[in-house]
């Protein structure tokens, strides 16, 4: 059972900005409702005012920012099908549509929304830890104009973003890996939220005309673990480790990649798992997700199957 | 508010407060029970309704959106004395134990197969993730929603 409360439903961000400023702190922004309506009927929240932004321009709309190149824009209400099920993200970010084909269950992809997964900040969140390695953004609007945020400055810890209250989160953009780079996203849980996940992406020397399966070198890593820790965290000494590293070598690059990975996160003992076993998965994962990476660097798909894990 | 929705191919217009669930729409007010409270979570899948064909989880949803769309639950899947060859083959391959999870899915196989046609084993596995059953151990279930699929084809 819900509590009673105004529906607002503006049409212009504008307008939904106004409404926000006005009602302060009785008011929720309220899109597909995955997680702000479990959070009302356990009464944890209790807005008075729900403000509807599905309705507002560009909101459910997937495209290319205006800029040289363009990065992928994703409106705040378009939803995990959506993105999904889009040629354009297949096209630029192709394994953010993979794993949102692996998000929660067919549901609540089914209505909850790219923007509110973030601005919800649950620590067990998929988008951001994949997020953070296409160095994504947030655009924020508020009556006092648009500033635009890392998604690394937006989510500060659980449930806690730098959103004001009269903010409104309007899109997100993403800045697709460079050709050559080879990425995989894995994640690990006995439960409907994971227990972790990483996301490992590995661009290759394309030098000298070898062409994407011949390059052998790794030129730029990215790791990021989420699901863990507070929050979602890029890992730069395990980057800088495997940076330079030939994919010969990758077992070596990767054991001290994922040792570093295991000691940048932050667990907590919970139902998930003690906070020492937490580390150890992580180590364990990030190896499997660099071999993944690798292996599809090398044009191969491997038949990596775990226990109670997704590889996407 | 005052809604317009089609529930099982018959159009309504129902008044509903904002904060009204579909779930309890369905069941107290349009006497439709087959869709189950269970986890109230979106965690289980018991309260599966298409909305104009998508799965959702009629527990955490408002009834206001169903405004201008049609909802299908699992007494609308046969027609009439005819059930719909998923029903048909969930009771063929014993795919029924307790009932409980049954309506949600059915109607997530059938959200399934309306985007594709001709599932794999781990195709139905990936899409019922999220439908529980407590039950069966989920093999029966899946052996029904191919088998529909082979007829329905």
């Amino acid at each position: 059972m819900l509590r009673s409360f105004t529906l607002h439903r503006p049409e212009t961000a504008e307008e939904a900005c106004a409404r926000l400023a006005d009602l302060g702190e009785d008011a929720a922004v309220y899109a597909g409702g995955t997680e702000l309506l479990l959070l009302m009927k356990l009464g944890l929240l209790r807005p008075r005012h729900l403000v509807d932004v599905k309705r507002i321009g560009g909101f459910a709309e997937i495209g290319l920012t205006p800029e040289h190149g363009g990065r992928l824009r994703l409106g705040a209400a378009v939803t995990h099908r959506a993105v999904e099920h889009s040629a354009l993200v297949r096209a630029r970010c192709p394994l953010v549509s993979s794993v949102a084909r692996h998000v929660a269950n067919v549901r609540v992809r089914n209505v909850g929304t790219v923007g509110g997964n973030l601005a919800f900040a649950d620590p067990h969140s998929d988008l951001a830890t994949l997020f953070l390695t296409l160095d994504a953004t947030v655009e924020l609007l508020s009556p006092r104009g648009r500033r635009e945020l890392s998604l690394g400055e937006f989510i500060r810890g659980p449930w806690e973003t730098s959103r004001a209250p009269d903010e409104l989160l309007g899109s997100i953009a993403l800045t697709p890996w460079a050709a050559d780079t080879a990425a995989a996203y894995v994640k690990f849980g006995v439960h409907e939220r994971p227990t972790l996940a990483v996301a490992a992406a590995l661009r290759l020397d394309g030098a000298a005309g070898a062409g994407r399966h011949g390059a052998d070198r790794i030129v730029e890593a990215r790791v990021a673990v989420g699901c863990v820790g507070p929050r979602p965290v890029r890992v730069a000494e395990a980057e800088a480790q495997l940076r330079n590293a030939s994919l010969a070598d990758l077992e070596d690059a990767a054991r001290a990649a994922s040792e570093s990975a295991a000691a940048r996160v932050d667990p907590a003992d919970d139902l998930y798992g003690s906070a020492d076993y937490k580390r150890e998965m992580v180590a364990v994962f990030v190896r499997r997700a660099l071999r993944i990476a690798a292996a599809r660097a090398r044009g191969a798909e491997p038949a990596a199957r775990f226990p109670h894990a997704v590889v996407a | 508010m005052t809604i317009h929705v089609v529930v099982n191919g018959r159009p309504r217009d129902l008044e509903v407060a904002p904060h009204a669930l579909l779930l309890d729409v369905l069941r107290d007010a349009l006497d439709l029970k087959g869709a189950k409270r269970s986890c109230d979570t979106q965690v289980c899948g018991a309260c599966t309704v298409l909305v104009d064909g998508l799965a959702v989880s009629a527990c955490t949803y408002l009834a206001v959106e169903a405004d201008g769309r049609s909802v299908l639950t699992v007494e609308g899947l046969a027609e009439g004395d005819a059930l719909h060859p998923l029903q048909r083959a969930f009771v063929e391959a014993g795919a029924v134990q307790c009932g409980f999870c049954t309506s949600g899915m059915l109607l997530t196989a059938r959200a399934m197969l309306a985007e594709n046609a001709k599932p794999t084993r781990d195709d139905v596995l990936h899409y019922l993730r999220g439908s529980l059953c407590r039950c069966t151990g989920y093999r029966k279930i899946v052996d029904a929603v191919l088998a529909a699929a082979e007829t329905v084809r």
